[in-house]
């Protein structure tokens, strides 16, 4: 894999040596799970069903507004737990050691109307192989807005913002509709009737789960049907700013780096551990805020290690930043306010043609700070 | 849901039925109704039998016996059939055969099992030290031809060996609960009398029953199964029905003496050893059966994907790598080693990632 000048070159024994680290700390974690993985994931299972049950049951007092706010409220929390910290993580494969169906990848379905089997296939396989690669990261922008430099700017991408802010608010609709692949079906590179199977399970699961929300649960409170409607309808909204933000902050802030197909041909497992880590970015926190970020605040870690259980992230951030800082390699993080600003900043800036017509990119990697001398420092 | 009387099964049948609606599925999408009903109890679920440990005795050093109460969504077990039992080891779900020890007239509706503890053993250990009144476990329905027929012969004939004493304790319990008019002769091996799990309640029922004829034998005293050894406890075994379950190699004995005699039809064997395998170090030479598509390969130390394809078929996959975990399949049987780390597992019924395992000895995949 050539590496573009902006980002540090490491040398095949530096990159043997970086997976050779990695893959011993990956070790370290698998042979130390136990029963306080186990324990964790179960706990905040419970804690999500309570947060569920509390909000179905204010809701339908819901005619009373402190009672709508607090239903609202918890159902919010119910939802973005189910989504980040049991249904990204339980799908990734983190729990599949326990052999419990419930808490198994291939199982698990989640309160979300993207059906499990498709998502898998778009984040675990696409996104987690071929991170940050443009032309094979279906994540970057999504197939719908232009989020790195190297993306060629057209008239369409004025709108980037806009596309961005619906793409926020119906975050889980996006989701759904991201294996369609409308641009590729646009440009005539896929056909329509290909989409057939995959409709045909989006239609079945984003109905069961606006007939629930928007129908059942409505209906169920008589006449605080409006009140409960609009409650999971706020919920919904909720959830999808929040799994937006903590998902844009992961890959699209300042400092992360993308790469092309060429730079990707043959890589070993090292060069692939330095392509997860320069293209993830971090959000600093208390404890709380990760486990409702689902972990995905150690965007880094986790894309290190997958399928390793989220909790273990935080334990090991810092021996990964010092792996990072060793190597010479930038380890992307700051508070969330600042990478949510940062991913807006740029939302807005790629909507525009790149200045001055250089060559794309160009200006924006004259401003990355300087990396200390990689060879130097692992020698 | 504590059910023991039929009154309290014809309630469970109706719940479930509403639990399992429509409607209620609807709205318990996208987890479905167990996952609220775990919540309120963990014993209650609308398709899965799990069981609460209602007593624990510990028979002999190296044994304990555990009385199960389970859910409403137990259908009972014949006489000799086995359960398969998943309990919570350190984060990890392990499952086991046991066979059930039980009467299949037991009245009060508990499942009775008992577990010989391996010094090494995962699960028989866990629960020899750790297993209480109260603790859940997962259990299967029974399973197992190894039953009565539908007509008893005149002479039953039991033999079995250490902990293969369960089935045919059920068995014998069984048929003394019925009545049974004919004779039962059980030939019992244990290393000594300490180590003979139902000892008081067998001499009970050898005392309640004269039809019922006894016998202990201790290899080291008696030396092993051998044909002048069953002449001398059982001369007429030839008329019996026999059942038969232990050690393989008092199976083995037991089944080349009924076949060289040609009494083949009239044996019954129950085989719990092939069902766990140990791995053994790393050596990839073995059989490796893609049990759905009915093809089998020699192991050769490549993935199990990479050899799959070879063989013509197309498992889903992805990364190739073991982290998308796309290739997940269902493992039946044997051992694999994950080429990634070298961790070496054998849990029957687990899902593995065929894209970083490699097999261990014989394996058989549900694809």
């Amino acid at each position: 894999m050539a590496t573009r000048a902006r980002i540090p070159q490491l040398t095949p024994e530096q990159f043997d040596e970086l997976g050779r680290e990695l893959d011993a700390l990956r070790k370290e974690l698998a042979d130390d799970l136990g029963h306080d993985d186990a324990a964790y994931i179960r706990r905040v299972v419970t804690l999500q069903q309570r947060f569920e049950f509390a909000g179905r049951a204010l809701l339908w007092a819901g005619w009373f507004p402190p009672a709508w706010l607090a239903g609202t409220a918890a159902l919010s929390i119910s939802k973005i737990l189910d989504n980040m910290e049991i249904g990204h993580n339980v799908m990734h494969g983190q729990y599949d050691w326990m052999g419990d169906p419930s808490l198994n990848s291939k199982m698990f379905e989640w309160d979300t109307v993207c059906p499990a089997e498709q998502w898998r296939h778009t984040h675990n396989y696409v996104h987690h192989t071929f991170t940050n690669i443009l032309g094979k990261d279906r994540d970057i922008g999504y197939g719908l807005l232009r989020m790195v430099d190297n993306q060629r700017w057209r008239p369409y991408y004025l709108g980037n913002p806009v596309y961005a802010f619906v793409l926020m608010v119906a975050f889980e609709w996006g989701v759904m509709l991201h294996d369609l692949e409308f641009d590729r079906i646009l440009s005539g590179r896929r056909k329509w009737s290909d989409t057939k199977g995959l409709r045909r399970r989006m239609w079945e699961k984003g109905g069961k789960q606006a007939l629930k929300d928007y129908v059942l649960f409505p209906l169920l409170s008589g006449p605080g049907a409006m009140a409960t409607l609009t409650g999971n309808a706020v919920a919904n909204l909720v959830r999808n700013l929040w799994a937006f933000s903590i998902i844009f902050c992961g890959h699209f802030p300042d400092g992360v780096a993308d790469f092309t197909e060429e730079e990707c041909a043959d890589e070993t497992r090292g060069q692939w551990y330095y392509r997860q880590m320069l293209g993830s970015a971090n959000i600093d926190g208390g404890k709380l805020f990760h486990v409702v970020a689902g972990n995905l605040s150690f965007q880094i870690e986790h894309h290190l290690f997958p399928d390793i259980p989220a909790r273990r992230y935080q334990q090991i951030s810092g021996r990964v930043r010092e792996i990072s800082e060793r190597y010479g390699l930038t380890y992307t993080t700051g508070p969330l306010g600042k990478q949510v600003g940062k991913v807006w900043r740029k939302i807005f800036r790629l909507a525009l043609p790149p200045r001055g017509r250089t060559p794309f990119g160009t200006a924006r990697r004259d401003k990355l700070r300087p990396v200390p001398d990689a060879r130097r420092v692992a020698a | 849901m504590v059910l023991n009387s039929s009154l309290a099964r014809v309630g469970w049948r109706r719940a479930r039925k509403v639990l399992t609606s429509r409607a209620v599925t609807a709205l318990t999408v996208p987890h479905g109704v167990d996952r609220y009903l775990g919540l309120i109890n963990p014993l209650w679920s609308v398709n899965e039998v799990r069981a609460a440990v209602a007593d624990v005795t510990h028979p002999t050093p190296s044994s304990v016996t555990l009385t199960l109460r389970p859910n409403g969504n137990w259908d009972g077990a014949q006489a000799g059939q086995y359960v398969r039992l998943h309990v919570e080891v350190d984060g990890m779900r392990r499952t086991r055969c046991f066979s059930v020890a039980g009467s299949a007239h037991r009245s009060d509706g508990l499942v009775e099992i008992t577990a010989k503890v391996n010094p090494a053993g995962t699960v028989s250990g866990y629960l020899k030290r750790h297993a209480r009144p109260g603790l859940v476990v997962g259990l299967s329905q029974a399973e197992g031809g190894f039953v009565l027929p539908a007509e008893v012969p005149g002479h039953v004939l039991l033999i079995s060996g250490g902990s293969g004493i369960t089935p045919v304790m059920s068995i014998l319990r069984t048929l003394a609960d019925r009545r049974h008019t004919g004779r039962i002769t059980f030939l019992h091996y244990a290393s000594g009398p300490d180590d003979v799990v139902y000892r008081q309640e067998l001499a009970a029922l050898a005392a309640a029953g004269p039809r019922l004829t006894l016998i202990h034998a201790y290899p080291r005293q008696h030396g092993r199964f051998s044909k002048e050894q069953l002449l001398e406890f059982a001369p007429d075994y030839a008329d019996a029905l026999c059942y038969c379950c232990g050690p393989p190699s008092l199976m083995d004995a037991v089944g080349s003496l009924w076949r060289a005699e040609g009494l083949g039809d009239r044996l019954r064997v129950e085989r719990f050893t092939t069902r766990i395998t140990a791995p053994p170090a790393g050596d990839p030479a073995g059989e490796v059966r893609f049990a759905r598509s009915g093809v089998s390969v020699r192991g050769d130390g490549r993935t199990l994907l990479e050899q799959a394809e070879s063989a013509g078929l197309r498992p889903d996959h992805g990364c190739r790598m073991g982290i998308c975990h796309t290739c997940t399949s269902v493992k039946t049987s044997g051992a694999v080693r994950n080429v990634l780390d070298g961790t070496i597992t054998a849990e029957p019924g687990e899902r593995i990632q065929l894209c970083v395992n490699a097999p261990c000895g014989d394996v058989e995949l549900d694809i």
